[in-house]
């Protein structure tokens, strides 16, 4: 049996991947059952079902702030279990997040917020601000860099939020319901966001219920239905 | 197909980008300071470097004091000539007296008249009790030379050898008291230091953690975001070394308030029977430099350990998260 990273696909071993995996929360009933599949690099992909199946839970998996109770998870081909520590942290540097709830820092500017992942690397403040300005005006939000998150809108929440995900360039995107608060234009505009980024290599997860947004890409569809998953490629 | 205009920005190759806003708010703590917590704390730091402070320079006026009357008490010894019948008192006086002068590293020799020492046994005696009709003890007051080693042991036996009935106290025995006192109260003042730096630590250990869990979900979002243990742990120890620094600087400039009130208030007591007790005890609230700096370093060590405990707390915290 070959190892992940003596796969023979030229873009080297899966993203993300999954092994009859199983997640309970407590003594509860298992939220996730035998879940098995792979994100292979350079890939795009939507993460659906109705609320409550589970999607938000396999992305907590992905970004292991939830370890699952059975099976096997692996990530850029190091298995999670084995992972700790300073490890971590750089398993993390590799993915960027958009969270349904956003969760910006409420003290911070938008400003801030978008440079955090850059800030917690250790870069300077000269390296980075450009390029961070440059991607704030990019998704509208130019005039509010200055503004803290409780007085903007639901939908320039979001966009903060997605532009704090990408400004990483990350390997693997991952977004919880990311245009969940946005007019369709807008929708539309992130959707092709996501595209390029995936264009220039980044392996991207989109959680979403919406079947209108999906209907824009030809993509691979992970369904998720009573916390089992199928594949509709 | 993908709109250029769609592309992500540094993609686009070369344009020329927009001005940027000279105002743009940089580097803002990720942990907020202003908290009611964080204002609590730092006033419970300010109290502790108060009282610290004030232990630590109540310990170098009694340290200073002592120094001040062991070296004025080390400079005298007094021969005393007991009284018996059939022997001159005056002339025994005279005679001690002598042998002190020809002493090396005397530096003065005062004997005592029948009247002076009466006087001595006044105060527990009274003056209406007809002191000169009694055989008091006579005394010599010798005093030795501050640049000069005087030999006090042979004087002691030369004395004891050819004056009947004199002895020399040389004090030690004062000496050994007085020493054991100043160090048991300097002890004490260096105890109470390191019992409310110990305090102190405790009480920034325990508003580490209340930290902690108030902003969780900042440490969730730094933690999601790429930050390691050492970046955030960092942030908060600037947090509680910022608090700390306050508090110190507020305690300490209070201790030094406080001192600098008391010296004056027993500077206008010095002629008062109060003021001389006080001032036997402290000395004259004589504070030098080196005791200035004592107090400015209790501050910086309270700041110092509410660095260091902060960042252990929040170290340990991370790792119970793990």
């Amino acid at each position: 049996m070959k190892a992940f990273d003596e796969t023979d696909d030229p873009y080297g071993p899966p993203v993300v991947h999954f092994e009859n995996v199983g997640v309970r929360y407590g003594m509860g009933p298992e939220v996730l059952r035998d879940v098995t599949f792979s994100i292979e690099p350079r890939s795009f992909q939507f993460l659906t079902g109705p609320s409550g199946a589970g999607k938000t839970t396999l992305l907590r998996l992905m970004l292991m702030s939830v370890r699952a109770t059975r099976g096997l998870v692996t990530l850029f081909g190091r298995e999670v279990s084995r992972i700790g520590g300073d490890e971590l942290t750089r398993v993390r540097r590799r993915m960027g997040v958009v969270f349904q709830d956003f969760r910006l820092l409420d003290h911070l500017t938008v400003y801030e917020n978008v440079a955090l992942p850059l800030r917690v690397q250790g870069r300077l403040e000269d390296s980075y601000r450009g390029e961070v300005v440059e991607l704030l005006r990019w998704v509208g939000l130019g005039e509010r860099m200055h503004a803290l998150p409780p007085v903007l809108s639901g939908g320039e929440k979001q966009r903060a939020a997605i532009a704090r995900a990408l400004i990483v360039r990350p390997e693997l995107l991952l977004a919880d319901e990311p245009t969940g608060n946005v007019d369709p234009n807008l929708a539309r505009r992130l959707l092709r966001l996501f595209i390029e980024l995936n264009r220039l290599g980044t392996s991207v997860v989109i959680a979403t219920h919406d079947l209108s947004l999906m209907d824009q890409v030809e993509a691979r569809r992970l369904v998720l239905a009573e916390g089992h998953l199928l594949i509709d490629d | 197909m993908i709109d250029p205009v769609d592309r992500i920005p540094s993609e686009r190759g070369h344009e020329a980008a927009p001005p940027l806003s000279p105002h743009l708010k940089r580097d803002a703590p990720l942990v907020p300071i202003d908290s009611a917590a964080g204002r609590s704390l730092m006033a419970v730091i300010a109290i502790l470097t108060f009282l610290a402070a004030l232990c630590a320079g109540g310990a170098a006026l009694v340290a200073n004091a002592s120094t001040q009357w062991r070296s004025s008490i080390a400079r005298e010894v007094t021969i005393q000539i007991r009284p018996s019948a059939g022997r001159d008192g005056d002339a025994l006086v005279a005679q001690a007296a002598e042998i002190a002068r020809m002493s090396p590293g005397v530096a003065g020799v005062e004997p005592y008249t029948r009247e002076q020492s009466a006087r001595l046994l006044e105060p527990w005696i009274g003056s209406g009790a007809g002191l000169l009709d009694l055989p008091i003890p006579r005394i010599v007051a010798v005093t030795l030379a501050e640049d000069a080693r005087a030999d006090t042991e042979a004087l002691r036996r030369r004395i004891v050898a050819e004056v009947p009935g004199a002895t020399l106290d040389d004090h030690a025995l004062w000496l050994r008291r007085l020493s054991s006192m100043a160090n048991t109260v300097v002890g004490v003042g260096i105890g109470l230091v390191l019992l409310v730096l110990l305090a102190t630590g405790l009480a920034v250990a325990f508003a580490t953690r209340g930290a902690m869990a108030g902003n969780k979900e900042i440490v969730d979002v730094l933690h999601l975001v790429g930050g390691d243990d050492a970046f955030i742990a960092r942030e908060f120890q600037i947090r509680f070394l910022r608090l700390g620094l306050k508090g110190g600087a507020l305690g300490c400039a209070a201790a030094l308030a406080f001192i600098a009130l008391a010296g004056l208030a027993a500077g206008s007591l010095r002629a008062s029977p109060a003021g001389d007790q006080i001032e036997a005890l402290f000395g004259a609230f004589d504070m030098g430099l080196g005791d200035y700096v004592l107090i400015l370093l209790v501050g910086l060590v309270v700041a110092a350990v509410t660095a260091v405990v902060s960042r252990v707390t929040v170290r340990r915290y991370l790792a119970d998260l793990r």
